[in-house]
């Protein structure tokens, strides 16, 4: 089989040599047995992929063969089911090392997701350290979860949070950052690619500047992973949080990556089983990383889901994907903007794999119940973006957003459907 | 035009969200309650004038989907010129409608166009919440206002 790393090897060599491996969306759908399902119907027209991602054969055998041929607790039994369950389990950390391009497995620190992982940043890394007066920095086009555990820490400590505007067209105000960019920044949090808009956020340059500035950078990658290369090296971000279940692998499994001397530094973030080398009533010596930050039972059976999510992923060839996923996100921008009354909201340079829209006189719940009766899933709200559907003067949109398994059908089944859409409303 | 679509969306829906009927503020209301549901960000304000028991005059603001704007304009309809008591009863009723929970009293004449809305879960709350709304204004102290 092919490894995370041999496969990154080969796409890098695959890339260097530009002749890229054709990529063939329909044969990947079979390898996803939730879309062979119809419903009333129909076929799956599966387009809420930036909620969550279906799961490949793949992943759904490598939790099943962990229930059944290896279910044990890990780091502990010195029995034979224990030691193979602890060997898959940290294999998975190999896989998500290489995934991200982390120097150290031990800078890979499984959580339950994305959240979880800001979660624990904001309380062991920023609770610390934040003074009265002091910044934490992020833009208006955060996820609730990259909003809500800085405005916790920083209503706590006395710092103050500050945001970043974006443009019309959903891109980060690069004047303002840098303007708000100060000598009180202590942490900047960023997220790598939009949930409600589809922005690819300039990472690295952000990052540059707010190291410049004494800032560290915390990214939240739970959109961007399973779209674009990541390498946490190249980015040179402190903190790189993901969740596994946007990543074609199990829900309640997710990533903190962090830079060692950071995790070194820093108080645990639960405390528990597993954390500890030693406990007495009057000290505890914490355990090395990572599991001083991995308290209690872990989620065995998700970790190896999303180690295999990696996997199947690094056996496609990841750069025919993303031209897949784009030349999708193109059509699909091209066809919806015929429709009369239609407005994209997000319409940055680069963008990837969303699609948010309005429709005049039309609210996006209705859109949505329409549709689904024509076996179109797509995400309707405020995306866990109330400031940014704020910004827009909107309650909501609705959002298509593609995955590998998306097909021109199911740009086309879409299309159809807000025909009819219209049709009702007009 | 499918069929089930046609069972949520119906004439009479669609119509009313075109054309909402008592939508605006009411001058001289005496209960004011608000509506939200922060599922999908639609939110109600609705004004009542109580007097001697009977609903006189009533009106909503707001925004949100064809369901609960629908709702809301055919809810301030039903209400109007009613008693309290047989206000609430309609409340009852109608919820009892969507949620397909509870004995169903008797015919709701124009509210049974929201019969369709039980078959739709993720929806049930768009149709009820203009309804919420009323049962927090009904039951409220007069002048004051409630947030459901």
């Amino acid at each position: 089989m092919l490894t995370a790393g041999n496969a990154l090897e080969l796409r890098a060599q695959v890339e260097n040599e530009s002749c890229e491996r054709a990529f063939d969306a329909s044969r990947a759908r079979l390898d996803f047995p939730i879309l062979r399902h119809r419903i009333r119907g129909r076929e799956i027209a599966y387009l809420d992929n930036a909620a969550t991602t279906q799961k490949p054969q793949a992943v759904i055998d490598a939790e099943m063969s962990f229930y059944t041929s290896e279910c044990s607790n890990v780091h502990r039994g010195v029995h034979t089911l224990s030691q193979r369950a602890t060997a898959s389990f940290e294999s998975s950390r190999d896989v998500v090392r290489d995934f991200v391009g982390a120097s150290d497995r031990k800078e890979i620190i499984f959580t339950r997701g994305t959240t979880e992982a800001i979660n624990l940043v904001a309380q062991s890394f920023a609770r610390p350290r934040l003074q009265p007066g002091d910044e934490v920095l992020i833009t208006e086009m955060e996820h609730h979860s990259d909003i809500v555990p800085w405005q916790l820490v920083c209503q706590e400590r006395g710092a103050v949070l500050r945001v970043v505007p974006v443009t019309d067209s959903g891109e980060l105000e690069l004047e303002a950052f840098h303007r708000l960019l100060g000598p009180r920044t202590r942490l900047v949090g960023i997220v790598h690619v939009s949930n409600a808009l589809g922005t690819i956020n300039p990472v690295r340059d952000v990052v540059r500047a707010a190291h410049d500035r004494g800032a560290v950078v915390l990214v939240d990658g739970a959109q961007a992973v399973a779209h674009i290369p990541v390498d946490v090296q190249e980015l040179g971000c402190d903190f790189y949080a993901f969740s596994g279940h946007k990543l074609y692998g199990p829900t309640g499994i997710g990533v903190l990556y962090g830079k060692r001397e950071l995790l070194e530094s820093m108080p645990p973030y639960q405390g528990g089983g597993d954390m500890i080398l030693s406990v007495t009533f009057a000290k505890t010596t914490y355990n090395e990383l990572p599991y001083k930050f991995e308290a209690g039972t872990p989620n065995i059976a998700g970790a190896i889901g999303l180690g295999a999510a990696i996997r199947y992923l690094g056996a496609l060839p990841f750069t025919a994907v993303m031209r897949h996923e784009d030349e999708l996100l193109r059509m699909a921008t091209e066809a919806l903007s015929s429709l009369p009354g239609l407005r994209v909201i997000g319409t940055a340079r680069r963008k990837t794999a969303v699609l948010s829209f309005v429709l005049e006189g039309v609210h996006p719940h209705d859109i949505g119940t329409i549709i689904d009766l024509e076996g179109v899933a797509i995400r309707t709200g405020h995306h866990c973006a109330q400031p940014l559907m704020e910004r827009f003067g909107l309650p909501a949109t609705a959002r298509a957003s593609f995955g590998l398994y998306n097909t021109i059908s199911d740009v086309e089944a879409l299309y159809q459907a807000l025909q009819h859409v219209e049709e009702i409303f007009r | 035009m499918n069929a089930e679509m046609r069972e949520l969306y119906q004439e009479a829906i669609l119509d009313h969200n075109r054309r909402p009927r008592n939508r605006g503020s009411l001058a001289d209301a005496n209960r004011r309650a608000d509506g939200y549901n922060p599922l999908c960000g639609d939110r109600i304000r609705l004004f009542l004038k109580i007097e001697d028991e009977i609903v006189k005059d009533v009106s909503f603001e707001g925004a949100g989907c064809a369901i609960s704007t629908a709702s809301a304009s055919m809810m301030t309809q039903s209400v109007k010129g009613k008693s309290v008591a047989e206000a609430y009863a309609l409340f009852e009723g109608f919820h009892a409608m969507a949620t397909d929970d509870g004995e169903r009293a008797g015919d709701l004449g124009k509210l049974e166009v929201f019969c369709g809305v039980k078959e739709f879960p993720a929806r049930v709350k768009c149709a009820t919440l203009a309804w919420h709304t009323l049962k927090a204004a009904l039951t409220q102290p007069a002048d004051s206002t409630t947030t459901e």
